[in-house]
């Protein structure tokens, strides 16, 4: 009878999963899945509340990445006022712009440093007593404060943008409630040590080194763990710059050749459907030319590189068109490499916070933009893990009649699961002990993406825990709910 | 002059979990009203990392959290610093690890408690429930008797 091995949870990672892997009598991997628990409440609650609630409201959906559910939402309700990308006043698009530059830095810093650090410093199959955020401290005292203070920067950011930490309001359908005092700029600019921006600049060059300085000493390994093709999604600028904030559409497949491009956000849904299995609440986004089979595609900091031309800020760019030539230009499908380009990312936060704080144009106050209502609108957003789409329309009254999310995490639910699969054949095939470190793997296959689960299924409460045994013929010999 | 920080956890669009910034936002008003020098208020959706830092500043910290567990209306703990679980997602930490964490990273660590207030819903909502509210009050009352032991106001109105 063919045995399955369960990894649960899945530490480090938002929310809560469930690893499955099916072995047959040899011992060989037959199948492996990552599983997501959870019905999907989220958008069926917004409907009937005002629609300009909703910038608060979608945040309630987790405390990890509010800001970018805030921003996407409020993109949405952008176009429904009648107010589009380039119609935001400067001050409105360019707070709302350092207000999600900040999350993307804070989010990042916090992954790298301290969550997936552990797995590249001490090697996926050390002790994993000491693999973890202690450990780094412990071993490396001085990176941990780094995370840390990376960290609070970017929520010092959130906080003067946003308004407040918990429910900001600093994004509202048109424009933004508030512009940056000269208090608030200078002591970004010029905050004590470390606390200003040339210094969270100079730790984001160092932190980018380190990933270079390790992957010269491990590219065996970083190069080839949970290596596979796929396609790559991202909003891009016109011109094809990267741009974390808005943009068009774009997908390239794993060879560099383009498959969509210049799409409205307005017209997702023309593109992309999510597939629903029966054995994961998390749907399945494809493109619909490509089907189910080849349509499938990752977002994040991976994808982003892989679909944008260029960096728009100079350090970022230096870095970026390194990163470009170990792969001769071609797209990047190396999972872990996903950390240097997250690396390079913050570095472009870093240099975008610095040219925003330098602007006059926060200072002004001309905040609002307005247009011609419409009853409804998309805002797509490239949150810290990845593209995040709202999708929102209003019934006369001013309620929201319709809600759809596709959350980054979502986008990666295939990847995710491949890399799974990957690592798991790559791996346990034909092993006859499964150890702590072979387990881990898989682990750290899926925190490469980052995920947000409980963002993902749109969680309303507790998770329930469902544990399914299969034998080598698939058939289900044992069910249990925790 | 000793410092004390008040610091709540909780999503108050989740009903009851709300409880911790809705006892901040009365301590805050209280503060204000009475002149107390030394004591501050804050709170986020969950306790991360960089609160080691943020907690470094302080002699004294209440973490304020609402709970599910089927505890007493309110209770008070003495936090005592623990990195024995690294928590299952490390997006979001306990005190516990918190305090430890800032052992670990910084010369000055506070003493520090936990305030657990009992809630009863958490759906997504803003309106906490009636029972929620009464453990409020008294969570509340508990939090100004602990500050005042520590801090004389100014004026008491």
């Amino acid at each position: 009878m063919g045995k399955k091995i369960t990894i649960e949870p899945v530490t480090r990672v938002e929310g809560h999963g469930k690893v499955t892997i099916h072995l047959d009598e040899n011992n060989n991997v037959t199948q492996s899945r990552l599983h997501i628990v959870e019905f999907r409440g989220f958008e069926r609650f917004v409907q009937g509340r005002p629609y300009w609630e909703a910038p608060v409201l979608v945040q309630r959906l987790c405390g990890i990445c509010p800001v970018s559910h805030h921003l996407a939402a409020a993109k949405a309700l952008d176009v429904i006022v009648g107010v589009g990308p380039k119609d935001l006043t400067p001050t409105g698009d360019k707070m709302r712009r350092l207000m999600h530059y900040g999350q993307v830095f804070q989010s990042h810093s916090l992954h790298f440093f301290h969550l997936a650090a552990a797995d590249l410093l001490f090697g996926y199959d050390s002790d994993p007593a000491s693999r973890n955020v202690v450990g780094v401290i412990k071993e490396f005292p001085e990176l941990a404060v780094q995370g840390v203070m990376m960290r609070k920067f970017g929520q010092e950011i959130i906080k003067a943008t946003a308004g407040k930490k918990v429910h900001g309001t600093g994004a509202i359908p048109g424009g933004i409630n508030k512009n940056l005092t000269i208090e608030e700029r200078d002591s970004f600019l010029n905050g004590p040590d470390p606390m200003n921006i040339d210094k969270m600049i100079e730790w984001s060059v160092g932190a980018v080194q380190l990933f270079k300085d390790y992957h010269a000493e491990h590219a065996e390994f970083i190069d080839n763990f949970a290596h596979f093709p796929s396609n790559h999604l991202s909003i891009v600028r016109e011109d094809g710059a990267l741009d974390l904030y808005d943009g068009l559409i774009r997908c390239v497949d794993s060879e560099g050749n383009i498959v969509l491009d210049k799409i409205d956000n307005q017209d997702y849904n023309k593109y992309i459907e999510e597939e629903v299995k029966d054995w994961s609440y998390m749907k399945f986004p494809y493109l619909k030319h490509l089907g189910k089979e080849k349509g499938w595609y990752r977002v994040g900091p991976l994808a982003r590189l892989n679909t944008c031309d260029f960096i728009p800020t100079p350090l970022a760019q230096k870095e970026f068109e390194i990163y470009k030539a170990y792969t001769n230009g071609k797209p990047n499908n190396m999972c872990l490499h996903t950390h240097w380009a997250r690396l390079i990312e913050i570095l472009h936060c870093a240099e975008l916070m610095k040219e925003l704080l330098l602007d006059p144009d926060l200072q002004k106050d001309d905040l609002l933009a307005k247009g011609v209502k419409g009853n409804e609108g998309v805002g797509i957003i490239e949150a810290p893990r990845g593209t995040l789409f709202h999708h929102y329309s209003i019934n006369e009254d001013d309620t929201i009649k319709m809600a759809n999310l596709i959350v980054s995490t979502t986008n990666n639910n295939k990847p995710m699961n491949n890399s799974v699969n990957f690592v798991a054949k790559k791996l346990m095939n034909g092993q006859s002990e499964i150890t702590e470190g072979m387990m881990n793997a898989c682990e750290v296959a899926i925190r490469a993406y980052d995920p947000c689960l409980s963002c993902a299924t749109h969680a309303m409460g507790k998770m329930p825990l469902e544990v399914k045994l299969y034998n080598h013929k698939d058939e289900l010999i044992d069910e249990k709910m925790v | 002059m000793r410092k004390t920080l008040i610091y709540a956890f909780g999503n108050p669009g989740r009903q009851d979990d709300a409880l911790g910034n809705e006892l901040v936002e009365a301590i805050q008003l209280w503060i204000d009203d009475n002149n107390i020098q030394g004591v501050d208020c804050d709170s986020n959706y969950q306790l991360n990392i960089e609160d080691s830092e943020l907690i470094s500043h302080y002699d004294k910290v209440f973490f304020v959290d609402a709970s599910m567990a089927s505890i007493e209306d309110v209770t008070f703990t003495k936090v005592e610093p623990s990195d024995a679980k690294v928590e299952f997602s490390m997006h979001a930490v306990s005190p516990a690890f918190v305090v430890d964490l800032c052992k670990k990273m910084y010369p000055n660590s506070p003493e520090a408690y936990l305030v657990q207030i009992k809630g009863y819903q958490w759906d997504f909502m803003e309106a906490m429930t009636e029972k929620a509210h009464l453990n409020l009050q008294k969570a509340i009352s508990l939090v100004k008797y602990k500050l005042l032991i520590d801090y004389k106001p100014i004026t008491i109105s």
